[in-house]
């Protein structure tokens, strides 16, 4: 068509490159797993800045007691759009989109099982997200612009009741839950038949990279408990629009039903995010250690214990509401087994850098950082896990330090890294080192700073969710340092997007294999091309190209 | 899975079907879905402000469920009759599968209306109506769903485009319609026989 139509054919020629329109519907409509991982890691980066923001934004009420930033109606939305965004916006999309990137090249295939289903699920979850971000505008008409939904992220009844929360604004946040919820299981059952239904040749179950095992866990469960959120949000939306009575106590409904409900998702959930950073450091730890994983098959087994325990440990983040004696036992015990597979795990992951030839490049900092980081994470939950010290503790600062290690300083200290890590593969160009150096101090004492201090002030009573506090209570303290930490933590992501954007444009030339690593993914170029391999591989061991770089010396002979 | 000699180029690496993977895991999602959903109901049994009970107003649907039960069968006897590549037979026993689903449909639809206009239950009359219309309301949607997807490849069918070659497809959508027959089992003991 182009070639009859002689303005057309004369543009092209003018331009010598598609034009950016041209590239934009290449975006849209595309299936291959590799665009839309980058996609999904995008969008997660920008809701992360927008959820960051709010974050800066209550850290900034909190920094002096009777401040008046912000009217407790902004804090309340701030706190439940930074839960909702983070957990659903930012951690899922960006997790995901590694998943979808990197398994498939992983396991040596050239897409995604369903390519389509993939792009249907990117697209659902980002409607999601701006389904969300929309009620700001769409939540009272136009009457009250500026509503957002100010219920928290766990949205307990019967706050969420017509009575209390009126407008629109729970159902938009009720919707968007529903619909990027659609797009996780979307992502998860194709995660799942890429994993058992498209594997190379010689790759069994047991010589999967661990990142591809982790992933497989994390399908499978995403499949269990993203569920039970839709049905929880199905009943809501039943109880707001149709008058049913699931949460509504005064026709005998339940409030604590919904809690249930909500924490049958929401405490798997919490692993579904941690296991992929789980998954980033036992990529990145073997590699910068110059080491084999040490004990595959107990991180295997771990994993997937991980997964099964995690399914039972739910109440514990409902001791105060006053369950039985055995109700509480059986939470509080069970919540301490779970430790037990991590606790494999980090001792695994202290034995591969054991005796190792350790590099110090950026992905590996941040991988040192995540292991001291969520070991505090490990044991403060360890503490929570005893009913009667959460009785004292939950709903404190305590608990906000507590999750924060957890994601902060265990999940996102990976994804930096693995940023770090793949970013050769996916643009052909490294980042900077010194930038990335800069990027890490300043975001260990940033986050530090912030997160540490809390565990005090939660100790010494101050709750969460509180949106201001009186002088002279002993709060001062931790919530300056608190927020003092913030300033360190937008240097650093400062640093980190200018690293990002420089080295887009000029980075150093990767090369197919810039960290001299071992799984499939590095024996294509970078990036990878739209077919990833022209031959697919075939793979004897767990290391597929240390075999290839050391014929004399394969894997195969020792597994 | 597969012995290190399967490497060295001969057939032996063989993995299994991406689509009964892929319905595996959109069956395990929805599973969770319902359990939830069920135990909403049972948590709510007998816990109800006001009337009607189930005890007053649920009748066995028998019928309607044997009929539901037994399309799983024309399902099972369709999808071997395509795979021997006997269309016409398939052609039929689909049709069979669709016709009994939609008996089963009406079934439900006709419960509701006795439910709603003679015995006033509706969603908001108490827990009872919530928990029941939303669990078997769920179903129903399920179903409706399985017969819009049946009614595709129906259609497709009769203007011949199903061959022997589209049997696993096939049998990958009778694995989801024998799903929504599972879970009404699971309705049908949870409801109508355990928690009256």
């Amino acid at each position: 068509m182009a070639v009859l139509d002689p303005t057309i054919a004369a543009v092209h020629r003018d331009a010598d490159r598609p034009s950016v329109l041209a590239i934009l519907h290449d975006w849209v409509v595309t299936v291959d797993h590799k665009r839309l991982g980058l996609m999904y890691i995008a969008s997660g980066l920008v809701f992360f800045l927008v959820a960051g923001s709010e974050a800066a934004i209550m850290r900034i009420q909190l920094a002096l007691p009777n401040n008046h930033f912000v009217s407790p109606q902004v804090f309340n939305r701030m706190m439940t759009l930074h839960g909702t965004t983070m957990v659903f916006f930012v951690g899922m999309p960006i997790l995901l989109g590694f998943a979808n990137y990197l398994v498939p090249l992983m396991v040596g295939a050239r897409d995604m099982a369903f390519p389509r289903l993939n792009a249907f699920s990117f697209w659902m979850s980002l409607f999601g997200a701006c389904l969300l971000y929309f009620s700001f505008l769409g939540a009272e008409g136009l009457y009250g612009g500026g509503t957002a939904p100010d219920v928290g992220w766990f949205a307990y009844a019967p706050l969420t009741a017509r009575a209390f929360s009126r407008g629109n604004s729970t159902d938009y946040w009720t919707l968007s839950l529903l619909v990027s919820g659609i797009g996780s299981i979307g992502t998860a059952v194709n995660l799942l038949a890429t994993t058992l239904c498209l594997r190379c040749p010689g790759m069994t179950l047991g010589k999967m990279p661990l990142f591809v095992w982790l992933n497989f866990v994390v399908a499978c469960m995403i499949l269990i408990v993203i569920s039970p959120l839709t049905a929880a949000q199905i009943m809501l939306t039943l109880d707001r629009f149709l008058g049913a009575h699931f949460f509504d106590t005064q026709a005998g409904g339940s409030a604590v039903l919904w809690q249930h409900f909500f924490w049958i998702f929401g405490h798997p959930e919490v692993y579904v995010l941690i296991l992929p950073g789980f998954a980033f450091a036992s990529e990145i730890i073997p590699v910068f250690s110059r080491k084999v994983i040490f004990g595959y098959p107990f991180m295997v087994a771990a994993s997937v214990s991980i997964g099964f325990i995690s399914l039972g440990v739910w109440a514990h983040h409902m001791f105060t509401v006053g369950m039985t004696p055995a109700g509480n036992t059986f939470f509080a015990v069970s919540t301490m087994i779970v430790g037990v597979p991590t606790g494999i795990k980090v001792f695994n992951w202290l034995a591969t850098i054991w005796g190792g030839k350790i590099r110090f490049a950026t992905p590996m900092l941040f991988c040192i950082g995540f292991l001291f980081q969520f070991l505090c994470a490990g044991l403060t939950g360890i503490m929570l896990s005893v009913a009667p010290f959460d009785w004292q503790l939950s709903d404190s600062y305590f608990v906000v330090a507590h999750f924060h290690y957890v994601l902060i300083g265990g999940l996102l200290f990976t994804i930096f890294g693995a940023i770090y890590y793949w970013f050769p593969k996916a643009t052909g160009r490294r980042l900077d080192e010194t930038l990335g150096r800069w990027h890490f101090w300043l975001f260990v004492v940033g986050f530090n700073l912030t997160f540490a201090p809390l565990h005090f002030a939660g100790m010494i009573g101050m709750p969460r969710r509180i949106y201001t506090y009186q002088p002279g209570r002993g709060f001062e303290l931790w919530n300056q340092l608190a927020s003092a930490g913030v300033v360190f933590q937008a240097a650093a992501i400062v640093f980190f997007l200018w690293n990002v954007v420089r080295s887009l444009v000029r980075g150093a030339p990767a090369g197919a294999d810039p960290w001299d690593a071992w799984t499939l993914e590095w024996s294509t170029s970078s990036p990878p091309p739209p077919y990833n391999f022209e031959t697919l591989p075939v793979v004897r061991s767990r290391r597929p190209l240390w075999d290839l770089k050391h014929p004399d010396d394969p894997d195969w002979r020792y597994e | 899975m597969s012995a290190p000699s399967a490497i060295a180029g001969t057939p032996a690496w063989t993995l299994p079907a991406r689509g009964r993977v892929g319905i595996g895991g959109l069956i395990l999602a929805e599973s969770a879905v319902f359990a939830i959903f069920v135990a909403a109901y049972v948590f709510y049994v007998g816990k109800s402000l006001s009337g009607p009970t189930p005890k007053e107003v649920l009748d066995l649907p028998v019928v309607v469920s044997i009929l539901l039960w037994s399309s799983s069968l024309t399902i099972h006897v369709a999808v071997r009759a395509l795979r021997g590549g006997a269309v016409q037979s398939f052609t039929l026993w689909w049709l069979v599968t669709i016709l009994l689903g939609a008996a089963f449909l009406a079934g439900t639809g006709a419960e509701w209306h006795r439910l709603i206009y003679q015995d006033g239950l509706t969603i908001r009359t108490n827990l009872f109506g919530t928990t029941f219309y939303s669990l078997v309301g769920l179903h129903a949607a399920h179903v409706i769903v399985g017969l819009v997807l049946l009614t595709i490849v129906l259609i497709l069918a009769l203007g011949g485009h199903v061959t022997r070659a589209h049997a696993e497809r096939a049998d990958t959508l009778s694995l989801y319609w024998h799903f929504v027959d599972a879970v009404w089992l699971v309705v049908f003991l949870v409801v109508y026989v355990g928690a009256r």
